[in-house]
């Protein structure tokens, strides 16, 4: 059973415009993501979704806070720490960041040619084993320029699991997909989270049809976070801003479909 | 290790005069802080095990194969301007015999070094400012963070090695060629006694002369890698850069030229202090 969960503590990023004033990310925002819990985190553009993402990862520093992995304060690791805090997450990024120059299977090989000390023999078995549950076997010869949007993204998930993450992280993961392929996306989250058991964030856009993975969602606005126990208790929220939210992203259809459930 | 700090990009664009100097002067101080922690990590990068043999290779092939051609026709197109100008200059003092010295001496000590440094500046330092731009804007240089992948170990330390290697072999390449195509100009087309103008380049170059040359190579191979790797892999937080594909070419030019002043700033420096 995974128990590494993620918990903000007074975290406060802002950003300097271009005039002058103050964009205020986040502000002092205390949460908790649970380990072995689907976690999505939505809100409009410019928000601080992907800002939030980058802070869990260390990609981009805190203001003020602390971000605690497990028992581990990322916001303080360096030098090895941080890199054995980042061996913890898996990540797939909005375009799968995959390598140019590589083909799907070195790809999808390299976090085990790098951080393991497993024989080609193995590392080519494990991989192409990853690449047939993802339905990506005979496209492994393949460069990334030479595969659809979603074939991209899974090769990018099958890389991203070779490690078996603790925590996975998805940023905006089907957008550019049609509705069949974030279909099946979101299922195969669901199959290989089920699979792993890891801690699983999600920043999406893609409302509703991500809060059918969901266990908490997160809404970002103006720098504030507010957090609800499952989809559903978004629309019992009084926050004029969330029933905007929940207007304008999931519509009255959803509403009653929630009401309903 | 480098975190993305997007706090450069948003610095205010200040009304009075002043205050705009002086945050203009802050940027170059951050930019250079930050170029400066860069180089150690490169440094640093070529020791960290386990060395990527093949990287190293193909950045050799892709530095130093790839530029033999673009380097064997400036190094003759020099050599034989040298020898005609030469000739020109040295009939006026009925001195023709000196010609293979000052072809020589203007080649290894200072043609040399600077035209392969500003063609391989062009050429690969482009490619490689480039390519770490194209990764950085589309996160695979976060990707291989996320996977505790140490970036300099993995991509840029193997370029700044190659650079080492090749730069000075081009150059040595450049030295020869060159003096071939004085040999050519001076003796074939306008008649210097060839023992002459070998006897003159064998008396007159010294050791210290092509070790100057030689350190000149090495010392700007090092600035071309660690500026033209530097711009790629900061293209998202240099000021006025801008975003996406147009940050990546604005940041590429951007490279080349800082990349070639610095060759011609250093060059004077090394020979003021090296000669």
């Amino acid at each position: 059973m995974n128990t590494t969960g993620i918990e903000f503590k007074g975290v406060t990023k802002a950003f300097i415009r271009d005039d002058g004033s103050k964009q205020v990310i986040l502000d002092q925002v205390n949460f908790s993501i649970p380990a072995g819990k689907t976690t999505v985190i939505a809100g409009g553009s410019g928000q601080g979704k992907s800002v939030t993402l980058k802070l869990i990862l260390r990609l981009m520093d805190a203001d003020s806070g602390q971000i605690l992995v497990g028992d581990d304060d990322i916001t303080r690791a360096r030098g090895n720490k941080l890199k054995e805090l980042r061996t913890r997450f898996g990540v797939l990024f909005q375009g799968a960041a995959l390598f140019d120059s590589m083909t799907v299977f070195e790809n999808v090989a390299l976090p085990l040619r790098e951080r393991t000390s497993k024989s080609e023999d193995e590392v080519r078995e494990q991989v192409l084993s990853s690449l047939e549950q993802l339905e990506l076997l005979g496209h492994e010869n393949k460069f990334p320029a030479q595969l659809s949007g979603g074939m991209k993204k899974r090769a990018g998930l099958a890389r991203a699991l070779q490690l078996k993450p603790e925590i996975m992280l998805f940023d905006e993961p089907t957008t550019g997909l049609d509705p069949v392929m974030t279909q099946e996306i979101y299922q195969l989250f669901a199959r290989t989270q089920e699979q792993i058991g890891y801690t699983s964030i999600i920043v999406s856009h893609d409302i509703p049809k991500v809060f059918n993975l969901a266990d908490q969602v997160i809404v970002l606005n103006n720098g504030a976070m507010d957090v609800f126990s499952s989809p559903e208790a978004i629309q019992w929220s009084n926050k004029p801003h969330i029933r905007e939210f929940v207007q304008t992203t999931m519509g009255e259809i959803y509403q009653s479909h929630l009401v309903e459930k | 290790m480098f975190t993305h700090n997007d706090d450069y990009y948003f610095m205010p664009k200040q009304q009075n005069p002043i205050s705009r100097l002086g945050n203009c002067g802050l940027s170059i101080l951050i930019d250079l802080g930050r170029m400066g922690c860069y180089l150690l990590q490169m440094i640093l990068g070529c020791f960290r095990t386990p060395f990527r043999f093949s990287e190293f290779m193909r950045q050799m092939n892709f530095i130093g194969v790839g530029s033999l051609v673009v380097i064997f026709f400036t190094a003759a197109s020099t050599g034989m301007v040298l020898g005609l100008q030469g000739y020109y200059s040295l009939h006026k003092f009925g001195a023709e015999g000196m010609l293979g010295s000052a072809v020589s001496l203007t080649l290894i000590m200072e043609l040399g070094p600077v035209l392969t440094a500003l063609m391989v500046a062009g050429r690969a330092g482009s490619a490689m400012c480039a390519e770490l731009g194209i990764m950085r804007i589309s996160e695979q240089l976060d990707a291989l963070d996320c996977m505790a992948i140490d970036p300099f170990r993995y991509l840029i330390s193997p370029k700044l090695l190659a650079a080492l290697i090749s730069v000075p072999l081009l150059t040595a390449l450049f030295d020869v060629v060159g003096i071939a195509g004085g040999y050519v100009a001076g003796v074939h087309l306008m008649g210097v006694n060839p023992g002459s103008y070998i006897d003159g380049m064998q008396s007159s170059v010294t050791s210290h002369d092509v070790w100057l040359g030689t350190v000149k190579s090495f010392v700007f191979a090092l600035l071309i890698a660690w500026i033209c790797t530097g711009r790629g892999y900061f293209v998202h937080l240099i000021r006025g850069a801008g975003f996406g594909a147009r940050s990546v070419s604005k940041v590429t030019t951007q490279a080349v030229v800082l990349s070639s002043i610095s060759v011609l700033i250093f060059d004077y420096l090394l020979t003021a202090i090296l000669i």
